[in-house]
């Protein structure tokens, strides 16, 4: 494992915080104007502190104003802007997270508690299987963290994730079109689960998660397309057979379980060979980069994998 | 059914010309207020794809207007047929756009990319091949190749239920779930293009329903 250096972040490419604050009083207030609510989401962002964790990455941040307003959480709505936009009645406090299935000791993780768990810093490359990509920095702890207090069985061979349902407060889970069923169900493999990369991230850019990036508490597997970093996470439980997941379920032929970053192996509907850096290039001189096998992780995670034909197991 | 006629004021004829000119104005404002919006970062973090797509929804409405045109005018006695040939131009317009999109602001003249794209995905393939289908729509859009083709003409122009049966493919092969907003769009397009099965007879039992009227008198 490379020893940590600190992230070179010029100044300059950090947004002063009390212009976003400024910025988030400003949408609140809207908020609050035009639709006589609170805005609930943004009350709970708070300042987290993190010690500065493993696998540094020296790649340029994509700015925080692209990671919270262009986002893939389809309950909130389908379009980019709808999580951002249609989130501000979410509640992500309290909170709590039930981890069951076969372990010695099953327990409910409540938010207090979560927060409370050794955080870091991870700032990891995120590749959505639509073809494009975001630097992100992350705060968390491993998911292994959480494991090792359940005492899993040795038995159990996955771990199946879910994602709360609540249509009073996500407008996605409600109407007439569906886009996919609910709850948002997915899995890993333990050894997947168990890997120091694989973290449940709780904050982003100092802060705690925005209700559109999956507030409060949210799974991060960098080396997978992004649908598997399963968002709003209520139940986590470990089982003995390959779970069902969202994606796959809804269409197998074009999602499958492992959903690995791979170059090579084309989505059959586009390419996956490049990916586009979110907030970067604008209308003019869209930056466009290869994609790297195991988004850039294949030193760490390859030998998850070795034997297995990952054509077949896309 | 013909109440719904007689609600429309009819517009004087001498303004016939100068509406239609205006429809082509209009029907271009969307294009250029999306311009405007993605050079200016209105669009969001990725205005090249949100370009695009918008691109091609409008292209898609456009289409959906044309093929229109026949059933107001069926069915609720309202003769739009003057418009009819800008609607179905501004429709190629966008589709070209759309196209030109991909081409210089997504793929950036990555000829290579393009090529394997057309080749091998399929709801680019059917998008490819509507929009070459709609050349030759486009280019016979003017009086003179209508006299000249005569009945050819309108054979040729029957190509444009397949570009827009094509067209809501491409569409729905390209969105990762179809919701409201696709469905719409595709479901508008099936009834209109199944119309035309229901054309002839439907127009034959109005005739009938009308004769014995005539007859009486």
């Amino acid at each position: 494992m490379p020893a940590y250096r600190p992230p070179h972040i010029s100044p300059s490419e950090i947004t002063p915080k009390d212009i976003y604050l400024s910025r988030r009083s400003f949408i609140g207030a809207a908020a609050a104007a035009g639709f006589g609510l609170a805005a609930g989401g943004e009350a709970w962002a708070a300042p987290l502190s993190a010690a500065p964790g493993p696998y540094k990455l020296n790649e340029k941040l994509t700015p925080k104003e692209a990671v919270t307003t262009y986002n893939n959480f389809y309950e909130f709505g389908v379009n980019k802007e709808d999580p951002s936009q249609n989130s501000g009645a979410f509640k992500p406090t309290p909170w709590s997270v039930k981890v069951e299935g076969m372990v010695g000791k099953p327990k409910e993780f409540g938010l207090d508690e979560i927060l409370k768990m050794k955080l870091e810093d991870r700032t990891y490359r995120m590749r959505c299987v639509e073809g494009w990509s975001m630097v992100i920095p992350w705060i968390g702890f491993p998911l292994s963290a959480i494991l090792d207090q359940v005492e899993p069985l040795g038995s159990a061979k996955y771990v199946a994730f879910e994602t709360v349902v609540r249509p009073e407060e996500m407008p996605g889970q409600g109407g007439l079109f569906q886009p996919l069923p609910w709850p948002y169900i997915e899995g890993l493999r333990m050894d997947e689960a168990r890997h120091p990369l694989t973290i449940l991230a709780v904050g982003l850019y100092g802060e705690t998660l925005p209700n559109q990036n999956g507030a409060p508490i949210r799974l991060v597997v960098p080396w997978k397309y992004g649908f598997k970093s399963i968002k709003s996470i209520v139940k986590i439980k470990l089982v003995e057979e390959q779970p069902q997941t969202t994606w796959k379920n809804s269409n197998a032929r074009e999602y499958g379980f492992y959903s690995n970053v791979n170059p090579a192996v084309d989505h059959p509907r586009w390419s996956q060979a490049t990916e586009q850096r979110i907030g970067e290039g604008g209308f003019f001189g869209t930056k466009r980069v290869d994609t790297l096998p195991f988004n850039g992780y294949a030193n760490d995670v390859a030998s998850l994998y070795s034997g297995m034909d990952l054509k077949a197991n896309y | 059914m013909a109440s719904i006629s007689a609600a429309i004021p009819a517009l004087p004829r001498k303004y016939h010309a100068a509406s239609i000119w205006a429809l082509y104005v209009i029907g271009l404002c969307p294009a250029a207020w999306y311009f405007y919006q993605a050079a200016t970062g209105g669009l969001g973090f990725n205005p090249v794809k949100e370009f695009e797509h918008l691109l091609g929804i409008w292209a898609l409405r456009l289409i959906i207007a044309t093929l229109a045109i026949t059933p107001l005018r069926d069915l609720f006695g309202i003769n739009w047929v003057r418009y009819r040939r800008a609607l179905g131009l501004l429709a190629f317009y966008y589709v070209l756009m759309h196209f030109s999109v991909y081409l210089l602001l997504d793929l950036q003249l990555n000829f290579a990319a393009v090529g394997g794209d057309i080749a091998r995905r399929p709801y680019i393939t059917i998008g490819f091949a509507a929009l070459l289908c709609l050349i030759p729509l486009a280019v016979t859009s003017n009086n003179w190749s209508i006299r000249k083709m005569g009945q050819g003409w309108i054979r040729l122009h029957k190509v444009v239920y397949l570009i827009a049966i094509g067209g809501a493919i491409h569409y729905v092969l390209a969105v990762k779930s179809v919701t409201s907003g696709p469905f719409a769009h595709i479901a508008l397009i099936g009834i209109l293009v199944a119309y035309r099965l229901f054309r002839r007879p439907l127009l034959n039992w109005k005739r009938g329903r009308r004769q014995p009227a005539q007859l009486a008198r």
